[in-house]
């Protein structure tokens, strides 16, 4: 039987929630190659993230050890390879996330293993499995196999729903994993992390997200206030970011985020594909823009030709208007 | 400092991109070609570090002599010569890491910088396989905390800061929520993403220039790497169609649609 082995993500102990939409896809990895999920957890005082996958019936190897405090790829990267050697995994699994892109390519290096990444979907049984994954910025799928022994595959987190632990499931075993990893052989030092702070739901979570671009001319006000309305999340086009109206990690496209809320709100934003392919698993999308030429309307459910300035408020207010007559 | 730095050649994003019938590639009719624009922050934040530190840029791509045109384009932009891996037929990231691993063997850069990744296949995992290959400490994803409005990238500085007795990068990276700095004993592997800098245009004396250029290819078979794919792409399909388009009048209309049919609000 081939073990698929999930590379958790951790923060301070607490498993990060695209893990467990990770952990849908090597479950269903596991059923279609006729394997079972082993996951590993990584980190210092990392036991509660471990506690909590093995509550969904998972069997957890633990490597816990000071030396893997901060995430590095360097530090993490043999963390996997050893728990791939320890298991025997034939299939290796992360979330698409900065941390998951940057290690597994890493880690599949010293397994001389093929690596698929952004997975959207996956077809076929047995181990010539078929993944589904988006190139040319999502104007072409692909689907790939990969031949190598040991294969690994990084999973976009909006495609998969997050797994829910069963009722009266037995929970997985916990297992520590010795780490060899030593820290002052290492070549990479955590200078410091800068927090973008916000009060708002994560981007890649949100249920709701209000996004501007270029329409706004820098001023996000109307879109802050809607999202904050809606108790969303910002987002914006590449255009408002490399502006400088927005910050980095708001921006949303084939290169920045990828969120598949269910609402996604447009306003002032054309439309460029790059941007399309970051938004088009939205349930609903409303576009709002003065040009009704512009490309957005083709993928929207609701577009309102018109000044953002104006129709962000009015919605705003007949949104607060109907919560408070409920 | 010396820096090696790839410039693949890959289909303008502007471009159509359109899958053929039998799904077998894409439709290159009327595709125009440029370099990867992740790379051209790559080749631009190379040409600042060699500004202020002094040394060489070497830029690599690996294909047919039409990647030559890109190679061109990056010396016009001031790289001081160029490394042409021929080679025809399937590659995965994979073999491209193995390739760019022997080359640096030859080479010894002091820094290999790469495009985050490439937006033709958008893989993101070169530099990260060849970093693992090489043993080396790898930093994705590198931007700035200066906006590129700022004062810093109007003197075209570099936002990769080398340390005073040049055995140190220090790198600030995108991740998820924030930017997380790290320090990397050279030599090291470094992607670059879309906000380190603004690359420059090639200038006619740069272009010029650049025609005289050291240009060299090498043969993938002489690099001795076993080059089949273990990533077999099977089946190209143009992704499902968003039917979209409908139109509301008002925000009146919008608003009801939203929380009567739509029930998202």
């Amino acid at each position: 039987m081939s073990t698929v082995l999930l590379v958790a993500e951790q923060a301070q102990g607490a498993l990060r929630r695209s893990t467990l939409s990770a952990l849908t896809a090597a479950r269903e990895l596991a059923r279609r190659t006729g394997g079972a999920v082993t996951a590993l957890v990584a980190g210092h005082g990392a036991r509660g993230a471990a506690d909590e996958l093995a509550a969904h019936g998972v069997d957890v190897l633990l490597a816990d050890a000071p030396v893997l405090e901060r995430y590095l790829a360097e530090s993490y990267a043999p963390v996997v390879a050893d728990a791939v050697a320890a298991t025997g995994a034939a299939w290796v699994v992360v979330a698409a996330t900065a941390c998951g892109k940057d290690l597994l390519p890493r880690a599949a290096a010293a397994l001389g293993a093929g690596v698929a990444t952004d997975v959207l979907s996956l077809a076929g049984d047995g181990p010539e499995v078929l993944l589904r994954r988006p190139m040319w910025a999502g104007n072409v799928l692909a689907e790939v196999e990969i031949t190598s022994a040991v294969k690994a595959i990084s999973v976009r987190p909006t495609e998969f729903a997050p797994a829910v632990a069963a009722a009266g499931v037995a929970p997985g075993t916990v297992t520590a994993r010795p780490v060899a990893v030593a820290a002052a052989a290492l070549r990479t030092r955590f200078v410091e992390l800068q927090v973008a702070k916000s009060d708002r739901p994560d981007l890649a979570d949100a249920r709701v997200v209000v996004a501007g671009g270029r329409g706004t001319k820098g001023d996000f006000k109307a879109i802050e206030a809607l999202a904050d309305e809606l108790g969303g999340a910002v987002g914006a086009s590449r255009a408002a970011v490399d502006a400088g109206w927005a910050p980095n990690d708001w921006q949303v496209g084939q290169t920045g985020k990828v969120v598949a809320p269910d609402l996604y709100v447009a306003a002032g934003i054309s439309g460029a594909i790059q941007h399309v392919a970051g938004m088009k698993g939205a349930k609903v999308i409303v576009a709002i823009n003065k040009d009704p030429e512009a490309p957005i309307f083709q993928v929207a459910d609701y577009g309102l030709v018109g000044d953002l300035f104006q129709a962000l408020p009015e919605l705003q207010a007949r949104i607060r208007a109907a919560r408070e007559a409920r | 400092m010396k820096i090696l730095v790839t410039a693949k050649r890959v289909e303008d994003p502007e471009s159509r991109i359109l899958v053929k019938p039998d799904g077998s590639g894409i439709v290159t009719d009327g595709v125009n070609y440029k370099l990867n624009p992740f790379d051209e922050i790559a080749v631009e934040e190379a040409l600042r570090l060699k500004e202020a530190h002094g040394g060489e840029v070497v830029v690599v791509s690996i294909g047919s002599e039409r990647a030559a045109t890109e190679l061109r384009g990056a010396l016009a932009m001031g790289a001081d010569r160029a490394v042409l891996v021929r080679h025809d037929g399937p590659l995965d990231p994979g073999g491209a890491a193995a390739l760019l691993e022997q080359v640096a063997a030859r080479e010894a850069p002091d820094l290999v910088l790469l495009g985050k990744q490439a937006v033709d296949d958008d893989q993101n995992q070169t530099g990260q396989l060849l970093a693992g290959r090489l043993g080396w400490p790898q930093a994705t994803c590198a931007s700035k905390k200066e906006s590129l409005e700022g004062e810093a990238e109007q003197a075209r500085r570099p936002g990769l800061l080398r340390s005073a007795d040049g055995a140190r990068l220090t790198v600030a990276r995108e991740i998820d929520g924030g930017l997380e700095t790290l320090e990397l004993a050279l030599p090291a592997v470094v992607t670059v993403d879309l906000r380190l800098n603004k690359p420059r245009f090639a200038s006619l004396p740069g272009i010029m220039k650049a025609k005289k250029k050291e240009l060299k290819e090498l043969p993938a078979a002489s690099l001795g790497v076993e080059l089949t794919p273990r990533v077999v792409v099977r089946r190209l399909l143009p992704p499902p169609v968003r039917k979209g388009g409908a139109k509301v009048a008002d925000v009146a209309e919008l608003f009801e649609k939203l929380h009567q049919q739509a029930k998202v609000i």
